[in-house]
């Protein structure tokens, strides 16, 4: 599948939502934790070698399940392959929390179902449609109805 | 540098809503022919496929930090996604009506991931405002921007809070999100750094210690009790005289 890697290299060098270098295994058969710079930047995770400037990958983070595996573990899969995980261990059970934590609000679908919620809430409230004053109530993606059939969230 | 292709490709083609999608006349990269391609917009991400019934995409356009804006083209309707930097694409697209134009137009300036989330943060402080029953809402008198504007800036919110960096260089942004819960305003310094409104100050308790008055220096406590004893001795002898008084 073709993409603009040049905009997504742009978006690995933004300041990242998280960072923290963090041991990593991928899906692939013989696979080792190897010592990665894990990085949160919008709803792209990218790792890199800890010395390298360019990642050597990038996950897109969306219909994607974020399960905490044993002690200071959490690994990341997608729903369509749920035995395929990508790995991490963290230094700490602390960290491994706050990554979770993180990486299960990084997706734009739960930012779309939160924006849903607060405005169907601020409607009960106020009787007012609060995306009317930026003029974007009728936009699709913001519309209650047509979400009504999208995933459970995950995770 | 690798991508999850095959969950991007299962993103695109799965039955999760699309934001927008139709047909589109994109033009090459080398030569300058257009290709009628059937586009899927989902999130910041623009999909598009040879034909409407593929199974996969061809290739899929990050949108994050793009703009997108009309264009001077021999084809009609035709807008472009540009990106800043100096080597960076610019993908110019053609629709086949004015409607469906402006329509995508729309939907791509809005498309990161980034503007949903200043959204999102301004209807949440909102919720918590009218929660805490301060004026309802901020920028009631805002001007609606005119129908659309091809600029990705979110310069049509409110200004927000700059995020604040924690120690480790790692920006921020707001930890109290949690869809179905009961917002976190228990002050705590997540909210502080978002500049989200805390709740008023309770006011101060009075410590009552068991059987004791309140907290009082001895000093002070015998001044009281001076001034009290004299108080009662007066009524006391108001009393004595009454008591005298209506006697004949």
């Amino acid at each position: 599948m073709r993409y603009n890697e040049r905009e997504l290299l742009s978006l690995a060098r933004q300041p990242a939502e998280k960072a923290a270098e963090i041991r990593m295994s991928v899906p692939k058969k013989g696979s080792v934790l190897k010592k990665r710079l894990v990085k949160l930047v919008v709803n792209f995770l990218f790792y890199f070698r800890t010395d390298e400037a360019e990642p050597i990958g990038a996950l897109l983070l969306e219909h994607c399940r974020i399960t905490k595996e044993e002690e200071n573990v959490f690994s990341i899969s997608f729903i369509e392959e749920p035995e395929r995980k990508y790995c991490f261990e963290c230094a700490s059970e602390e960290q491994c929390q706050e990554w979770v934590e993180a990486l299960k609000r990084a997706s734009y679908e739960f930012l779309r179902r939160s924006l849903i919620f607060y405005r169907n809430e601020i409607q009960k409230m106020t009787g007012k449609d609060p995306l009317e004053q930026y003029g974007i109530s009728e936009e699709a993606r913001f519309q209650l109805g047509k979400r009504q059939q999208e995933f459970p969230h995950l995770g | 540098m690798k991508l999850n292709e095959r969950s991007l490709a299962f993103y695109a083609t799965c039955d999760s809503p699309a934001d927008n999608s139709g047909f589109l006349y994109k033009r090459g990269e080398r030569h300058t022919a257009y290709h009628r391609r059937w586009f899927v917009l989902k999130g910041n991400m623009l999909f598009y496929f040879e034909e409407r019934e593929s199974r996969e995409p061809v290739g899929v356009i990050v949108l994050e930090g793009c703009n997108v804006e009309l264009c001077e083209s021999a084809e009609d309707f035709a807008f472009a996604i540009r990106f800043s930097g100096t080597k960076s694409r610019t993908y110019v697209l053609a629709a086949e009506s004015q409607a469906a134009m402006e329509s995508w137009v729309k939907s791509l300036s809005r498309a990161s991931f980034d503007y949903m989330r200043l959204v999102v943060r301004e209807l949440e402080k909102q919720l918590e405002e009218i929660r805490w029953g301060l004026a309802g809402g901020c920028g009631g008198s805002r001007e609606c921007p005119s129908s659309w504007k091809p600029k990705q800036s979110p310069e049509r919110l409110p200004a927000l809070p700059a995020i604040l960096p924690k120690e480790n260089g790692c920006a921020v942004w707001n930890n109290a999100l949690g869809v179905g819960q009961p917002l976190d305003t228990s002050g705590c310094g997540g909210n502080d750094d978002e500049g989200t409104p805390l709740p008023p100050p309770l006011p101060p308790r009075r410590r009552v210690l068991n059987g004791e008055a309140t907290v009082q220096s001895p000093s002070t406590f015998c001044q009281l009790h001076e001034r009290y004893s004299r108080e009662v001795a007066r009524l006391r002898q108001d009393w004595l005289e009454k008591q005298r008084g209506p006697r004949p």
